[in-house]
């Protein structure tokens, strides 16, 4: 496989959210607004860049039985790096998403592409897997956001361009589903045709 | 080079090794940010009160003062002053009957009571009802009220305070965090309006208005 192609897998062919369904609790719960879904996006987009490159740094040095726990260690740290400087510099950001930046450690995106990826192959593919699997991430959080605000509150990035409440729903938790289901759907038959 | 084998040693090692390390960056980025991150908390309150007093030039994080709220709990109290006079106070007040969750106001109150302005500090309300506490539409109707003749109740419970369609327990919550601030600052006593240079009656704090 070339770079080329490794990085743009993440958008489309193995998309985390779209195809393979991987990470939906902080994409359900941050993308009431588009620009908080890019946020998500854009802060696990660093952890997955930074924990790659490392693992798979350490890969031969890390020994098979607590592979696990020692991916959690650097994973943990990168999240924590990224939760206080996104405190320090944009906490009203921060504010919004909340617990979430504390719970990338657990998404799953972050340990699969440790464990199904980076630990297997080198620092240069591991950092352009990072890359592009981040970027798809940030990417289906924008269109799921961005659907959600315009729908929910007819606005997009708190600009208001309805007048009214917009269909509530879509802001609302059962709108998430509603939404990411509709866009799922719609993948599947683009890749169908 | 071949991957290391997992002995007992090996794994101890490499665990050991990768926690210090981690623990090692994280000191250092936890000092590098500690400054902003202090900054952006104080700027975030300073902001706060000045949209709630428009007109002071003291710094009023400096000398916040508590009160107790009389149910076992204390707000913080922001003096606001020019040039020296007290124009009002910030108060940090909050509710718990919120629909979900704390609300948090800071409210501005004139020294006679009267209140000037109300920021949403923090709230987790129904997103597109209850969260249009922090709209001007409905906390600009306590704009220039006192809460001495102005009953912080909604219309419902038999007070006079508009509440939002659709979100009366948020609306109840906020009249409640007003009522505390207000009850507090002014330890239930009706606030001296009758004179020009009335302030309340903080006697235990007199020290510190008198000083400046």
């Amino acid at each position: 496989m070339n770079q080329l192609q490794n990085f743009t897998k993440g958008f489309f062919k193995e998309n985390p959210i779209l195809v393979l369904v991987l990470g939906t609790c902080p994409t359900l719960a941050t993308t009431s607004s588009a620009l908080n879904g890019m946020g998500m996006g854009i802060a696990t987009t660093f952890v997955l860049i930074g924990s790659n490159v490392v693992i798979s740094l350490l890969s031969k040095f890390i020994p098979d039985k607590v592979r696990i726990p020692a991916f959690i260690v650097i994973i943990a740290s990168f999240v924590t790096i990224v939760d206080l400087f996104m405190q320090a510099y944009v906490p009203s950001l921060y504010e919004k998403l909340g617990i979430f930046i504390p719970l990338i450690v657990v998404n799953c995106i972050v340990l699969g592409r440790a464990e199904a990826f980076a630990s297997k192959n080198t620092v240069f593919s591991s950092l352009v897997d990072g890359a592009g699997m981040g970027l798809g991430f940030t990417m289906a959080l924008g269109i799921l956001g961005s659907f959600r605000e315009i729908v929910g509150s007819g606005a997009i990035f708190g600009h208001k361009f309805i007048k009214g409440d917009g269909v509530l729903v879509f802001i609302l938790a059962p709108g998430a589903f509603l939404a990411l289901g509709y866009l799922i759907a719609l993948i599947n038959k683009l890749k169908r045709t | 080079m071949a991957k290391i084998e997992s002995s007992f040693k090996n794994m101890t090692l490499s665990l050991t090794l990768i926690s210090l390390v981690a623990s090692a960056c994280l000191a250092f980025v936890y000092q590098v940010t500690k400054g902003p991150i202090e900054a952006s908390v104080l700027n975030k309150k300073i902001t706060a009160i000045k949209t709630v007093i428009p007109d002071f030039n003291n710094n009023p994080d400096s000398e916040m003062f508590r009160l107790p709220t009389g149910d076992g709990d204390s707000l913080d109290i922001y003096p606001a002053k020019k040039d020296g006079n007290l124009i009002g106070y910030a108060v940090n007040t909050y509710s718990t009957s919120g629909f979900s969750g704390n609300i948090s106001l800071m409210a501005g109150f004139r020294t006679d009571g009267t209140i000037i302005n109300i920021s949403v500090l923090e709230q987790k309300e129904t997103p597109g009802l209850g969260t249009k506490i922090a709209e001007p539409q409905f906390k600009d109707q306590f704009s220039g009220k006192n809460p001495a003749d102005f009953d912080l109740k909604v219309k419902k419970d038999g007070g006079q305070v508009d509440a939002i369609t659709a979100a009366t327990i948020s609306s109840r919550a906020f009249c409640d965090a007003l009522q505390r601030a207000y009850k507090t600052l002014f330890s239930g006593k009706e606030p001296n309006v009758t004179t020009t240079a009335s302030v309340p009656d903080l006697s235990q704090h007199k020290t510190i208005s008198t000083l400046n």
